[in-house]
């Protein structure tokens, strides 16, 4: 077998580990009285040796891919996104063995196999290295963002497992409206796993040829039954599904077909849920976190803040800066994925001003990590599909 | 101001909460709270002191972290504001096109963008402003607390009053067996667990990481030299960047970089092959298309004899003979060129014929250089080409004449005056790409028989001598940042008190958790009195069940 097999078997591997461990992880949670008592149970020692047994094939993934391809596997989005899933586990191993809850564990596991399933909808494929990535600080940048962003990543999780604690579910207000719209989604994001890897199956992609926002022709594969047509779209595909409406130059038809499926399949899947449990999907999650304590848990969602924001100032700044000097003569240019990155990094500063003296503990500062959380992901996907710069991967 | 005199007989500056001595509490807010503000040691901050002066309410004003952070969030959302659309800088047009160009891509949201100036957001007045108050707020901030924090953490004696570690969010008292034992027990197990520890009069105090709490001073040094090293980019000589367009076998001046010529050996672009490069990347470059391997310039540089005077060439010295690369620029005496871009097959020089129309029959060829084209060109036999009028980039006719839009040769067009021996008053005729013109019905003409082409790399030269500068704000950034989170101040005050009771205290600026797992292996093995964490009423549950952990 060749690296690149050997490869993704080891992610395949690694994403089964995950799942498994999570019901280890959901067993020492259930089968507790309380924190205490969980915190030594055989099922949680069983749970975070599978989880690391994940994470080692995790890592072997990583190692056979960069030795296929003969540069770190971090330089398009599938390899991007695959890494993140894989630091959020280590992050998450890191945590437990400072604070030895599963409950964190049985949060942090499915997030992170969401998050390696939404990665390999990209195209997997090894891709070489164009010129402006090749570079070592593009190892060193990246995998540094990279783990930063997985350890603040912690902080949201623990935040999460808070919220649902302690809030009032059976009850209408604010947070529960909130709460359930973070776990709606969640929901949309495998809305787009799904209508994705359901769609590639049919196998119905569809060419076009457009003209883009610069007046030149291009061609464009859709994978989605293609509801908006690119602007002066021709389909190269005969019998392919025609588009119902055509877009201006500006906005990418394709994205937007994709956002649109996957929100349907999303929403369908939610209702679905909901006809079938009738009553707030966040009240099946509930019971997993009510053991948690709440002190700890917003300890830990602080102890991550603290632990990944230097890691993510040196990834995302200092490394940043020092390649973007060599690559493109100046250290920073205002390109949107530097600007999100300095609004994330400016967030995460505003989260510990306002813990440290504005006493912003608890639920708020829950809140503040879910938000940074939501900042990262908007960094790694919106930023890359809708406003172009020039990181735009793949 | 007059000074605060404690009852142990310590004089404290006016305006402190906690004494620096011995922590009795000074105000009679302190006094009547359960638990105390221990941010910064109940100091006298100038900005909870004074408040009469305009200068009082300015240094007030930046002082106070509500303020600080309203400015970071307010830098946070007009940066964000600024990735809505495309900035300037990025936008493929000139200034006087801007508005039309975000109106016809934005419509109207384009057309509020750019009125608002939000598509040049990062130079705007306002956001400088901004920078410049979050500048002034972390300075004023930090002068404001790290003296005082400074000086009571100095000043801060073993033991502290019972009324002061009464008031400590980790709090216990009860008798125990024997109470001397006990003291002696926990200064061994804290020495153990790296504690620095004071005894004095039967109290102790230990302490760890003190140097943890000059972390966010640290940092806030590291972002000052950051923000004042982007200042100094505006002293002329401190920052140099210039943009240089150079032809395949051109030499050219260094623009910025006084003394220093390069030139252009060849500029090579590369893109990856099925064939020819590692087969793992063959799906990819099946499914993508082109991928683009490398974009390289070859150089000469030279440098001028030191006394030659400015544009004399004629002493000049190779320095080197390098390869530019896409993230390995040219580096010489503190300036780096970098390739940023390129222009393929610039048209170079043009070789026509002149033939008789009715006969076919060629007088001779001739070529043009299309950036430097000679008067005339003779072509023996007394026939002449001159060359009346050249437009290097013809766009039309305005105004009744050919019209040249730039003096790049794109599309270059000439005015022939064709002498021969059969004409020898010469016949006019307007030559350009696929077109020919003339007054009056020509018997020769200029054939177009082929085209000469060259790339020109556009290089970026850089001197930034803020560069240094600069990383040190960031390490000092980084060595503060981390300096604050990876470590915390933990302090532990243990003390007798009537017959065998022991009164235990204890503070850390974050991570009680962590500190409690300390406290519990010192509590166990010195057999202290259980305590409680006022803020945390959970754990009793678990604690009561045995081991904490
Ligand atoms: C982008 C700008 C800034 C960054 C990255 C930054 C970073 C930090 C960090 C990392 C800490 C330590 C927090 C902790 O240990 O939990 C801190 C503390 C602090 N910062 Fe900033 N800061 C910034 C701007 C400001 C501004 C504008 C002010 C002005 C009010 C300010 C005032 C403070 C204060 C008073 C502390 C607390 C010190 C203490 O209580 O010991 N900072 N800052």
């Amino acid at each position: 077998m060749d690296f690149a097999s050997l490869s993704s078997n080891l992610l395949l591997v690694s994403f089964i580990a995950y799942l498994v461990a999570t019901l280890f992880f959901g067993g020492a949670v259930k089968g507790a009285k309380t924190e205490k008592a969980y915190q030594n149970s055989k099922w949680g020692t069983i749970g975070i040796t599978i989880t690391i047994i994940g994470f080692l094939t995790h890592l072997g993934y990583f190692i056979t891919r960069w030795i296929a391809s003969g540069h770190a596997p971090v330089s398009n989005m599938f390899e991007f996104v695959t890494a993140f899933g894989m630091m959020i586990v280590g992050a998450f191993i890191l945590l437990f063995y400072m604070y030895r809850t599963p409950s964190l564990g049985l949060f942090a596991l499915p997030i992170a196999v969401v998050i390696i399933g939404y990665a390999s909808m990209f195209p997997t494929e090894i891709t070489p290295l164009i010129p402006a990535l090749k570079s070592y600080w593009l190892t060193v940048h990246v995998i540094t963002v990279v783990i930063g962003e997985a350890i603040l990543a912690i902080s949201a999780v623990a935040g999460l497992v808070l919220l649902l604690k302690v809030t009032d579910l059976t009850k209408k207000s604010k947070q529960r409206f909130w709460l359930e719209s973070v776990i709606f989604t969640i929901v949309l994001v495998v809305g787009f796993i799904l209508s994705s890897s359901m769609f590639s199956i049919m196998g119905n992609e569809a060419e076009f040829t457009y003209i883009d926002k610069n007046g030149d022709p291009a061609k464009i594969e859709y994978i989605y039954p293609p509801i908006f047509g690119m602007n002066e779209y021709e389909a190269l595909t005969p019998d392919a599904m025609t588009p119902l409406f055509e877009m201006p130059a500006i906005v990418n038809a394709k994205t937007l077909t994709t956002f649109v499926w996957s929100v349907a399949t999303g929403i369908v899947l939610y209702l679905l849920i909901r006809l079938i449990i009738r009553r707030p999907i966040a009240t099946l999650f509930q019971p997993f976190a009510k053991k948690a304590n709440t002190r700890l848990m917003d300890e830990i969602g602080y102890r991550s803040v603290l632990i990944g924001f230097p890691v993510f100032t040196l990834g995302a700044l200092v490394f940043a800066m020092i390649w973007a000097h060599e690559a493109w003569s100046r250290f920073w240019g205002w390109d949107p994925k530097e600007v999100w990155a300095l609004i994330t990094w400016l967030f995460y500063a505003a989260f510990l001003h306002l813990r440290l003296s504005r006493g912003w503990e608890g639920e708020k500062s829950a809140w503040l990590a879910v938000i940074g959380f939501i900042i990262i992901m908007f960094n790694l996907i919106a930023v890359n599909l809708i406003l172009a710069g020039l990181h735009s991967y793949a | 101001m007059s000074k605060i005199k404690c009852q142990c007989g310590h004089e404290n500056p006016f305006g402190t909460v906690l004494c620096e001595r011995c922590g009795r509490p000074q105000t009679e807010d302190a006094i009547n709270s359960k638990t105390v503000d221990m941010r910064y040691e109940g100091s006298a901050r100038r900005s909870q002191t004074y408040k009469r002066t305009i200068i009082d309410k300015i240094w007030n004003f930046f002082s106070s972290v509500k303020i600080g952070i309203s400015i970071i969030v307010a830098v946070l959302a007009t940066s964000a504001i600024g990735t809505i659309f495309p900035q300037k800088l990025y936008v493929p047009v000139s200034d006087a096109e801007l508005g039309e160009y975000y109106e016809r891509l934005y419509g109207i949201f384009g057309v509020i963008y750019y009125k608002l100036g939000f598509h040049d957001m990062y130079n705007s007045w306002w956001f400088i402003t901004l920078i410049g108050m979050l500048g002034t707020s972390i300075i004023i901030a930090s002068v404001d607390r790290v003296i005082p924090l400074y000086k009571s953490l100095k000043m801060q004696r073993t033991k502290r009053h019972p009324s002061f570690m009464k008031r400590q969010r980790i709090y216990g008292s009860g008798q125990v067996n024997d109470a001397d034992d006990s003291i002696n027990k926990a200064a061994i197990k804290l020495k153990e667990l790296r504690y620095n520890v004071k005894i004095e009069d039967g109290a102790i105090l230990a302490e760890k990481n003190r140097f943890s709490r000059w972390g966010p001073y640290v940092n806030h040094t590291g972002l000052i030299i950051f923000l004042s090293a982007i200042l100094l980019r505006g002293i002329p000589g401190f920052y140099v960047d210039e943009t240089l367009w150079i032809r395949e076998g051109e030499m050219l001046e260094i623009p910025g970089a006084p003394g220093y010529y390069i030139e252009n050996n060849g500029f090579t672009i590369e893109n990856y092959s099925i064939e020819e490069d590692d087969e793992v990347f063959s799906t990819a470059l099946e499914r993508v298309g082109m991928i683009p391997k490398n974009y390289q310039t070859d150089v000469s540089l030279y440098k001028n004899a030191d006394d030659a005077l400015p544009g004399q060439t004629e002493n000049i010295e190779l320095v080197k003979d390098e390869s530019i690369i896409v993230n390995h620029p040219l580096t010489f005496d503190g300036y780096s060129v970098f390739q940023m871009d390129f222009r393929l097959d610039e048209l170079k020089s043009m070789t026509f014929q002149l033939t008789e129309k009715a006969t076919e029959e060629s007088l001779g060829e001739f070529t043009i250089d299309l950036i430097n084209p000679d008067d005339k060109y003779e072509l023996g036999n007394g026939a002449i080409v001159e060359v009346k009028e050249y437009y290097p980039d013809y766009d039309g006719i305005k105004d009744g004449e050919p019209y040249s839009k730039s003096p790049i040769p794109n599309n270059p067009a000439f005015i022939f005056k064709m002498i021969t021996p059969e004409k020898p008053e010469g016949e006019m005729s307007f030559v350009a790409i696929r077109q020919t013109l003339e007054t009056e019905e020509n018997d020769y003409k200029a054939n177009f028989l082929s085209a000469e082409t060259r790339d020109i790399s556009g290089l970026t030269i850089r001197k930034d001598r803020t560069l240094y500068l600069l990383l040190f704000g960031g390490i000092v950034f980084m060595i503060g940042v981390s300096q604050g989170s990876y470590w915390n101040h933990r302090r532990i005050w243990i003390q007798k008190g009537e017959e065998n009771e022991i009164l235990l205290a204890s503070h850390t600026n974050k991570n009680w958790f962590a500190l409690r797992k300390e406290i519990e292996q010192v509590r166990e093995y010195a057999d202290l009195p259980q305590y409680e964490d006022r803020e945390d009423t959970e754990s009793e549950l678990d604690d009561e069940e045995g081991d904490f952990k």
